[in-house]
């Protein structure tokens, strides 16, 4: 009996786990168009338009080409850590996608199936944990490449995401201190009943959303891919789809952060203004997904329109805003909450 | 130091004031200006479904005129050649037969005559010389070929479609000129 439900149990998580990655896959791809499309419209152009009405099958346009190039490994690499950088910045991308909750629960055949792959109590520290693995997937690319351009991208990377993550994980604590929860569900569920975290920390919102610019190596914060001075970035000796695993990890990095940031500063799944215990679970768990579908979307929307506005940092002014301006402001943000805390005796 | 033009700007050094410290400001300026040029008019045209009006002068690729009932205007002269700054035109005269007087206008005619589309510059000068109204320049641009011989055009590629056999490729190739001949 215990054996019959683990199983079913095993096989309910089994299907969430293809459809999320699946889904995961699927609108970093479109993102890509999106990407494109946004880009052109923002510099008075059209964008893709040929493949499929209005472009719409570009991505796979894209994907087939990629995967027909040749590929090629040089000679000089060592070629264990050259096939696994990649590997690895897909894998850790798509990890991150693990305890994000996609809606409330769904009810089959009278069994109640919440919509999360794993909701573990330390969620968001499993957030931290995958997406600095990350850096490592592009540190052995670039490493195993043998060449001083890709040297110097992987550096700026990790040597950025480093100086980013304290402050983000800075103004996690913050968070964590109005919350009182480190489960991301359990977030979720205090923004429905309550206000969205933004109410409370629309500061902390601030420097994470630009920290998140920066985890995910987007523009303004693109310097380990600066094209014109490392011509083309840690990715230089890539070709074929293993260049496209690394340029696809970007968008589901971007993907994965928009719902982190959605989860934890706007409500996640929660639709303003509506009682979602009044309809039926199923139909309440649809409008979640919507909702925060369309959240996500905005927050990737709001990615590309920063890309496509604001140019380039330096190195030097990245490292003076990571470390004299968003860590002191972290720090004050977190000392003022704690105190207003302390002030209200919640 | 005097100006020489009335271009001259002043730059402004004066160290940063708290606002523009901030940069959010200016960020959200830009914001601004991206977000109101999603909303704009696409000026591009969609070119193989979409073509641009030419002008009436436009010059493209050249052709070579008949006459109303179909026969060759060229005779074969050369001032083409000789006002072509490209050197790109090449002819090779020949004397109409008995018997042919429905193919070539006059007496003369080119039995040979190509021009090299990768050496001409477009500039027309062969229309301005030409004193048969023989050569002019189309709206046809942009040609496409595999391989750089083919850009060397023959008589075939370069003459009229037959104005009585085949009168709506006639038109065709006449384009507008119809309507410039009308109005000088």
């Amino acid at each position: 009996m215990f054996l019959a439900i683990d199983l079913l149990l095993l096989l309910e998580k089994l299907i969430l786990i293809i459809i999320v990655v699946m889904a995961t896959l699927g609108i970093a791809m479109y993102a890509t168009l999106g990407e494109r499309k946004v880009a052109a419209f923002m510099q008075d152009r059209r964008g893709p338009s040929r493949a499929g009405p209005g472009g719409i099958l570009q991505p796979l346009a894209d994907g087939i080409k990629l995967f027909f190039k040749e590929e090629i490994i040089p000679d000089f690499s060592s070629k264990w850590l050259f096939v696994m950088g990649p590997a690895l910045a897909m894998l850790t991308a798509i990890m991150s996608s693990a305890i994000i909750p996609w809606g409330d629960h769904i009810v089959i055949a009278g069994k109640n199936v919440p919509l999360v792959i794993a909701d573990v109590n330390i969620g968001i520290l499993y957030v931290f944990g995958v997406v600095s693995l990350g850096v490592y997937g592009i540190m052995f690319g670039a490493w195993a490449s043998n060449n001083k351009f890709s040297l110097i991208g992987a550096l700026r990377a990790a040597s950025q995401i480093i100086s980013y993550e304290l402050a983000l994980g800075i103004t996690l604590i913050a968070l964590l201190m109005v919350t009182g929860t480190l489960s991301l569900t359990e977030m979720v569920k205090q923004q429905q009943s309550g206000n969205w975290n933004i109410i409370y920390q629309p500061l902390g919102f601030f420097i994470f959303l630009v920290c998140a610019f920066a985890e995910c190596n987007r523009t303004p914060f693109d310097l380990p891919e600066a094209e014109n001075e490392l011509t083309g970035g840690y990715h230089l000796e890539y070709s074929s789809m293993k260049l496209g695993f690394y340029l696809f990890a970007e968008y589901i990095n971007m993907f994965i952060s928009s719902a982190v940031m959605a989860t934890l500063y706007f409500g996640g799944y929660d639709v303003p203004f509506l009682d979602e215990s009044l309809l039926s679970p199923n139909i309440a768990a649809l409008v979640g997904i919507v909702a925060l579908m369309i959240k996500i979307t905005a927050f990737i929307f709001f990615f590309m329109w920063v890309r496509w506005t604001v140019p380039r940092f330096r190195y030097d002014q990245l490292m003076n805003l990571g470390w004299k301006i968003l860590l002191p402001l972290a720090l004050f943000n977190m000392i003022v909450t704690g105190a207003v805390i302390l002030f209200l005796g919640k | 130091m005097q100006a020489l033009t009335n271009r001259l700007k002043h730059v402004d050094r004066r160290p940063m004031n708290l606002w523009e410290k901030i940069y959010i400001p200016a960020i959200v300026k830009g914001m601004a200006i991206t977000f109101a040029h999603m909303f704009k008019k696409k000026p591009t045209i969609n070119y193989p479904e979409v073509k641009r009006r030419f002008s009436p002068v436009f010059r493209g690729l050249q052709i070579l005129n008949r006459d109303a009932e179909g026969r060759e205007n060229c005779t074969a002269c050369g001032l083409c050649a000789v006002a072509c700054p490209a050197e790109a035109i090449t002819m090779e005269a020949a004397e109409r037969q008995p018997g042919e007087e429905h193919l070539y206008r006059e007496e003369k005619y080119a039995a040979r005559y190509e021009i090299n589309m990768l050496r001409c510059i477009f500039c027309g000068l062969c229309e301005e010389a030409c004193p048969k109204d023989a050569i002019y320049l189309s709206e046809t641009f942009a040609p496409a070929e595999f391989q750089r011989k083919q850009f060397v055009y023959k008589k075939q590629d370069l003459l009229i479609p037959h104005p009585i056999n085949e009168p709506e490729a006639y038109k065709k190739a006449l384009g507008n000129r119809a309507v410039k001949n009308s109005n000088n």
